[in-house]
């Protein structure tokens, strides 16, 4: 969620029991204008918190021009000091993926490896590299997991210009309220994989400078998002069941949209089951 | 065209083509047709469109008045966007004779309702006010909200306020004792809140029992007995004999102990759970599904589910409760009569402590033995407290009992934790412990709250701060497990009969034992037949003497 709307997005995404303790959000406030003064961002968005074992993650990611760039993410244990994560490598992702259990809440905490196969142990060793991994790199992983998975916008929040570049659409008024209630109207903001397997006919429809991502319709397993109407029916939240704890809210005929993810970080593999 | 018309000196077409030689001599025109010229252009540009209708001289003189009296940034940015706005804009019909019915949206509805809940109910005179200040079960749902916000957890003011007023609203309706704000469950398609209320004594309704299945245990018995009677012509009947049902705890004690309300959001009605039997807590323990919100949704798992959407959530909030309900340590203490008994199944009565004295924030953050379970744990059985479901076999024949004395052998009295146990005893999953310590504040320790978070229902948290507690939930309802769910396989397929002499398929003689056996009746008729012989003949001698 935009750092500028911290105060009223945390309100609309109370629903679900977690949120940010008065201490923490006054300091924010503060902290995330100085990440943009410091970093030389242009938006700054308040991503969520991990909650470890002994200590939470609080996560912030600074956007630059183009919005659908890779984005720069940082850390903080308190909200007062931010640290700035590496990006992601590929052997990164692939060596947290088999970790599995709650995050401990310290950086430099070393997980060990205790399933891996004959081969990657002896690829590792010859690499040079011990077969342990850092809490942070986990981390850094985890992120960029839950963000490609399940970091949706409204349909029509930003456009894509000719040059490639990713905006914020100024025309964008808001979703109606019937739109706002169909998954087909939220896009997973992160590199299309389904874009080029619509038919023709389907892409016919398309308006290439809104339609640029996939949407949430096709998304497997199907129902693993939740559409709710909360606060009387004046707020959309939707809350994905596979993220357990990112939430996504957008209050329908105004601008006001945004998502964030408080819980443990961990995967929901039992989903198939529980449907 | 007058773009290319006669060129300046400083401009760089000059002087290249001579004049009356270039190639865009007769298009220099004099001022009259240049006047000429210039209706041309206008009239084209009001020439209306064959399928719109409009024409591009007003459309364009319409974005030029918008844009100068908005004055947008990067007009030129917009601009096709404010001229497709323009173009909607000239279907809104105006002048309708009919007039559009003000739709209804369902937010209204909802709004209603919530309105419904601040409003006074008729009849309320300053007496009933004295009365309600004085003693009400209400609890102080905005002072809960106000600890629990300082950790960060909690839902947003205005919800918490609707709740406030969804209980007072119940209060008034149920005669209850005491009532908590339970917490939130989340669904799929709706949400539930839950209040935990007690009865005032004996108000409660009594309620008509199901069937027990326990009558078709004793029909199989006598069919038993029958068979062995019988001919042994009739098919071997099934020796299945089903679990005995264990019976659910009475109203009031053990997993039973208090009632629960739900309600899908603050101003739709409050609905009372059914109590939970013990089968319904051993088969939620196996599966794991989301509730979709509806009480009455079938619940679609394996092993199959006995009871709806209604009876899980009671059972799931049963488990929450038994595991996570805590308080400091020396809140409440037993009571007087169940100190000295030594039976090991303690009761569940507790009462508060009037020489309490709160620990500081730091003491109850720093060790989990600062704390304690104030609920009874629920057994393997599904039960608080232990219960034999084969001690009524007395009252049936003596074929029965004798049968089942095998198996009291080998259920054994379970025994959980007796109430009041300290955190410290909670096991914890691999390396992680079961519960999660720290003070709302680092910088303010003065004021700091003591939070747990619980590890083994991921959702359940309590606080503590002086002479203050409370509990609440607010998550999916599940417990956490580091491994993936496995869902209970199918029990092998049963044995059609007991492979009994009368129905087992005896083997065919061979050749060679048939032989032999021939061969030795003959020699069995031969010597009985020499025998015979030997008798008469001694019969005959015998007559002969006499």
């Amino acid at each position: 969620m935009e750092a500028a709307s911290l105060p009223a997005a945390l309100e609309l995404v109370a629903g679900g029991g977690v949120g940010l303790s008065p201490e923490k959000r006054a300091v924010l406030g503060a902290s995330l204008l100085l990440l943009q003064r410091d970093y030389r961002f242009e938006r700054v968005w308040f991503w969520g918190c991990i909650q470890g074992v002994r200590g939470a993650y609080y996560i912030a990611e600074g956007l630059g021009p183009d919005r659908a760039a890779p984005r720069s993410r940082l850390y903080s244990l308190n909200c007062v000091e931010w640290s700035l994560l590496l990006p992601v490598t590929k052997e990164m992702a692939a060596r947290a993926e088999q970790l599995t259990g709650r995050f401990q809440g310290d950086p430099s905490f070393e997980y060990e490896y205790t399933e891996i196969n004959a081969e990657d142990a002896e690829r590792l060793f010859e690499d040079g590299k011990e077969p342990v991994i850092k809490e942070e790199a986990r981390l850094i992983a985890t992120i960029e997991q839950i963000d490609r998975a399940v970091g949706i916008i409204p349909r029509g929040a930003f456009v894509k210009t000719p040059l490639g570049s990713v905006h914020e659409n100024r025309n964008f008024e808001g979703l109606s309220l019937t739109e706002a209630k169909k998954l087909s109207s939220y896009f997973h903001f992160t590199e299309p994989v389904n874009l080029k397997n619509k038919t023709l006919l389907e892409k016919a429809d398309l308006d290439p400078s809104t339609d640029f991502l996939d949407s949430l319709e096709h998304d497997i397993p199907q129902g693993s998002w939740t559409v709710q109407l909360e606060k009387g029916g004046t707020v959309v939240v939707l809350r994905s069941l596979l993220w357990l704890g990112l939430t996504f809210y957008h209050v329908p005929m105004t601008k006001q949209y945004g998502y964030v993810y408080f819980g443990t970080g961990e995967k929901n593999l039992d989903l198939p089951f529980m449907l | 065209a007058y773009e290319h018309g006669p060129y300046q000196p400083h401009e760089p077409g000059y002087g290249l083509y001579q004049p009356g030689y270039s190639p865009y001599d007769d298009q220099i025109p004099d001022p009259k047709s240049r006047m000429l010229a210039i209706q041309n252009a206008k009239a084209y540009l009001l020439k209306s469109s064959t399928t719109s209708g409009l024409n591009l001289y007003d459309h364009l003189a319409n974005m030029l008045t918008k844009i100068l009296d908005e004055q947008p940034t990067n007009a030129v940015d917009i601009i096709e966007n404010i001229s497709k706005d323009m173009k909607w804009a000239q279907f809104e019909k105006k002048m309708d004779t009919l007039r559009d019915e003000h739709k209804i949206l369902p937010t209204f509805e909802a709004a209603e309702n919530r309105k419904a809940l601040f409003l006074k109910t008729n009849g309320e005179g300053d007496e009933e006010l004295e009365e309600e200040i004085e003693e009400t079960p209400l609890p102080n749902v905005m002072e809960t909200a106000y600890y629990f916000e300082q950790a960060g957890i909690g839902l947003s003011k205005d919800e918490s306020y609707h709740i406030f007023l969804a209980l007072k609203k119940l209060v008034s309706v149920q005669p209850i004792q005491t009532c908590r704000f339970w917490g939130k469950i989340l669904g799929l398609e709706m949400n539930y809140i839950i209040a935990e209320v007690q009865y005032h004594e004996g108000e409660e309704e009594e309620e008509t029992e199901e069937e027990v299945i326990e009558e078709g245990e004793k029909g199989m018995a006598e069919v038993e007995d029958e068979d062995e009677e019988k001919e042994k012509d009739e098919p071997p009947k099934s020796t299945y004999k089903p679990q005995p049902v264990i019976p659910k705890e009475e109203n009031g004690t053990g997993a039973n102990k208090y009632v629960y309300f739900v309600c899908n959001e603050p101003g739709k009605p409050w609905v009372k759970l059914p109590p939970v039997t013990p089968a319904q807590i051993v088969c939620a323990r196996k599966i794991k599904k989301f509730f979709t919100g509806r009480l009455d949704a079938p619940v679609v798992s394996f092993p199959p589910f006995p009871g709806n959407e209604a009876n899980y959530l009671r059972a799931q909030i049963a488990r929450i409760s038994a595991g996570t309900q805590i308080s400091p340590i020396g809140f409440y203490q037993l009571a007087e009569e169940e100190r000295d008994d030594e039976e090991e199944q303690g009761g569940d009565t507790y009462e508060e402590n009037p020489d309490f004295q709160p620990l500081s924030v730091a003491e109850m953050v720093a060790s989990l033995s600062t704390w304690v379970h104030r609920r009874q744990s629920i057994l393997k059985q599904g039960r608080c407290v232990w219960l034999n479901p084969f001690q009524n076999s007395e009252e049936e024949e003596e074929n029965e009992e004798e049968e089942t004395v095998e198996d009291p052998d080998e259920l054994q009295q379970e025994t959980g934790p007796p109430i009041l146990t300290p955190l410290s005893e909670d096991e914890g999953i691999q390396n992680i412990p079961a519960w999660t310590a720290q003070p709302s504040t680092n910088l303010i320790p003065q004021y700091a709250v003591a939070i747990l978070q619980s590890n083994r229902w991921p959702g359940a948290y309590a606080f503590a701060s002086g002479m203050k507690f409370d509990n609440i939930y607010f998550g999916w309802g599940h417990k956490y497990s580091p491994e993936n769910h496995t869902p209970a396989l199918p029990p092998p397929v049963q044995a059609e009969y007991p492979s009994v002499p009368e129905i087992t398929e005896t083997r065919d003689p061979t050749l060679e034992e048939e032989l032999a056996f021939k061969a030795a009746s003959e020699e069995a008729l031969d010597a009985a037949e020499e025998e015979e012989e030997e008798e008469d003949v001694e019969d005959d001698e015998e007559e002969e003497d006499d």
